[in-house]
């Protein structure tokens, strides 16, 4: 049983059982208490709380010097938020929807990204960069995207993605604490679907390692986000079928846990990659490489990538675009087909 | 008002009754130095790419008077955001010449260790942070880092720059849209050239003036004569001074003129008229705080002598020391990204290595494209 199909509502002592949206706040709740360095700031997050709520109560806890409403200006977020770190604070900016963090672009990949090491290691940028990610939720076009691959192509960014609700909460303190900024793209999809016991106070899930989040012996899914849960279901129903799926959970994307993902290949010798974002050049064409170059002897079968198409995200029929348990279960049938 | 042009010395070399900021002689004469020496330093940079010594060089020349009057007017502890054609600062705020040719060359003495073409300069002990090529970027950072020590309850005052051609930024406008509504201890100083490049700033704006942009924030914006250095200091002292009462942040313009060409791979000669450049010519900051010291009995041929070959001999001194200087150790390109080296880097770096070790790879790093 995986952490989000906790069926009772008791946690055990120590934990709570949370929503993914309500770890993240515990996330940001925690590190503030222990660190009057860190700061939360973007569009609606003050009084309103975030417009999913994400940083309800924490103005009222720490005031609004600490949780502050801006102009509605990405670029002046992401701008304002280098600044801060520069400075030595620990700002966590929140960009509404990652569909709107483009006029941020440059401030992330020129500034944010490069000031460690354009200034040979003077200037540092220790800042969270929170948004809502992805489709499932009748978003269309700039409510849905997809675009964590434009930032695992930059060096200097580190990109997590969590699928649990003790997963946000540990990899979001984690990154909090990281010394280089971080993408903490939150899929928003399972923001409330599904709880999860999430330990209390301090919690922290190291960047950079995956989790088996299903074991199995035939066949591997690599995936990440709201996917992970997608292919819980497919792996249920592939089981029926005497397929055993191993899912790996990637976690971070950046840098690459790429040791959990080899073994997992090696040992299954057949792997699907799932991921939401347009299939060309997406996170799982990077994974689809790296197979190839450092165990394709052990494949039995081709990689399969299923994924989003390569259009713009639609609206009514997101449905078909999503990848779904039946287009992932017959990306697993397309392994076995040597 | 916002389009009166501030000015302090006359033609004559004269200060305006009841402006001169009757800073002490040896102040006065120290200040002179750094432009002549800023001065001197650019065409040296320029010669040295010429002669293909060193990739590309950004000249900052005319423009000694308003960068130099501005930080000036700040404390050591204050941080400066700099665009890049402030060079003068780094040689004011005391770095070693030695180290900003090393930046030059990118060699294993450049605090950016060889990472960024000439002239984007990273000083921390300065309090001089990165600069960037791409256009404006530092003017949210810097009311960025405002807000961050007005939250922190500190006093430092954040100076930051950009030309006339990165008021049409998208940073312009929320950097000062956020240093405004958080009353940010900010100076932005838009450094009006007259050129981005080969676009006039006519091309830029409908604006009357840089200055009156203030308005729309909400803020205040002085326009101020940039080849009077001690007009610059006055009008960016009293910026600074109402930032550090928490009143917030103030839009300087200083209106000067890039006398140079806009770098070492462009030639203003295709699209600028000679004539504008000899009327310029003829209002050299150096040049009139020259007159003005020689009014103040501050300045002789002899000051004159000993202040150029003291700088020419300064820098030829760092180019010395620079010069023999190696290039960064291969590794180091993977230094900096993160803190630590990530699994992927540590592969990518030994594979590069065992390359080189090899030999054959790296071996003619150094060369230049001219």
């Amino acid at each position: 049983m995986t952490a989000t199909e906790t069926k009772t509502q008791e946690a055990r002592p120590g934990f709570k059982v949370m929503t993914l949206l309500e770890a993240i706040t515990d996330a940001m709740r925690t590190e503030m208490r222990n660190d009057d360095r860190v700061v939360v700031f973007g569009e609606d997050v003050g009084k309103k709380g975030g417009v999913f709520g994400a940083t309800l109560g924490l103005q009222d806890e720490f005031g609004e010097q600490r949780c502050f409403d801006t102009p509605l200006s990405e670029c002046g977020i992401i701008g304002a938020g280098v600044g801060m770190a520069l400075y030595g604070m620990r700002p966590i900016a929140e960009i509404q929807f990652l569909d709107f963090i483009y006029p941020a672009f440059d401030q992330i990949v020129s500034e944010a990204a490069k000031m460690r090491y354009r200034s040979g290691g003077e200037y540092t940028c220790p800042m969270v960069i929170r948004s809502p990610y992805g489709g499932g939720i009748r978003g269309g076009h700039y409510h849905s995207q997809s675009a964590e691959a434009y930032f695992c192509h930059t060096p200097g960014l580190k990109v997590v993605i969590p699928s649990t609700p003790a997963d946000a909460k540990g990899l979001l303190i984690a990154s909090i604490r990281d010394e280089d900024p971080v993408m903490f793209l939150e899929p928003k999809r399972i923001y409330r679907h599904g709880k999860g016991e999430v330990p209390l106070g301090e919690h922290v899930v190291p960047l950079g390692k995956g989790r088996i989040a299903r074991e199995g012996k035939d066949v591997t899914i690599l995936c990440y986000g709201a996917m992970v849960h997608v292919c819980e279901q497919a792996a249920e129903e592939a089981e029926k079928a005497g397929r055993s799926v191993e899912i790996v959970d990637l976690r971070t994307l950046v840098p690459l846990d790429e040791q959990i993902v080899l073994e997992s290949v090696k040992k299954t010798g057949r792997a699907v990659v799932v991921y939401e974002a347009p299939k060309t050049c997406g996170y799982g064409a990077e994974l689809s490489a790296l197979i190839a170059e450092k165990c394709i002897e052990h494949l039995e079968g081709p990689v399969v990538r299923v994924a989003g198409f390569d259009t713009p995200f639609p609206y009514t029929l997101e449905p078909l675009y999503m990848p779904d348990v039946k287009r992932v279960l017959a990306g697993i049938e397309k392994t076995f087909v040597w | 008002m916002t389009s009166e042009l501030v000015t302090i010395i006359e033609q004559d070399g004269k200060a305006q009754k009841g402006k001169d900021p009757a800073l002490p002689a040896a102040e006065l004469q120290r200040l002179y130095r750094l432009m002549v020496t800023t001065r001197v330093m650019d065409d040296r940079g320029l010669a040295m790419q010429r002669q293909g010594r060193i990739g590309f060089y950004l000249q900052s020349t005319g423009q000694e008077g308003s960068h130099l009057g501005a930080a000036y007017a700040l404390k050591a502890s204050d941080w400066l955001f700099p665009a890049y054609r402030q060079p003068g600062i780094l040689l004011l705020r005391g770095i070693d010449p030695e180290q900003i040719v090393s930046e030059w060359i990118g060699n294993d003495g450049d605090t950016s260790k060889g990472r960024q073409m000439p002239v984007h300069y990273s000083f921390r002990q300065a309090n001089f942070v990165s600069i960037s090529s791409p256009i404006g970027t530092q003017l949210s950072q810097a009311a960025g880092a405002g807000m961050a020590a007005r939250i922190r309850g500190d006093d430092t005052v954040f100076m930051t720059f950009c030309g006339d051609g990165g008021t049409s930024s998208n940073d312009f406008h929320c950097g000062l849209n956020f240093a405004a509504v958080y009353k940010a201890p900010v100076v932005f100083v838009v450094e009006n050239n007259g050129w981005a490049i080969s676009v006039p700033c006519s091309k830029q704006t409908a604006s009357e003036s840089m200055a009156i942009k203030a308005q729309a924030y909400g803020m205040p914006g002085v326009r101020v004569d940039g080849n009077d250095v001690l007009a610059v200091y006055r009008v960016c002292k009293e910026a600074v001074e109402r930032a550090r009462r928490g009143d917030g942040p103030t839009l300087v313009e200083s209106v000067t003129y890039r006398m140079a060409s806009h770098s070492s791979s462009d030639d203003a000669a295709r699209y600028r008229d000679a004539k504008e450049y000899e009327a310029w010519k003829k209002k050299d900051p150096i040049a009139r705080f020259q007159l003005y010291l020689q009014q103040k009995k501050l300045w002789t041929e002899q000051f004159e002598t000993e202040v150029v070959e003291g700088a020419k001999a300064a820098i030829q001194d760092a180019v010395k020391k620079a010069e023999a200087r190696s290039n960064p150790a291969v590794g180091t390109l993977f230094d900096d990204v993160y803190m630590n080296l990530t699994p992927q880097l540590k592969e990518q770096k030994a594979e590069l290595l065992d390359l080189v070790q090899k030999g054959g790879v790296g071996a003619d790093i150094g060369a230049f494209p001219l």
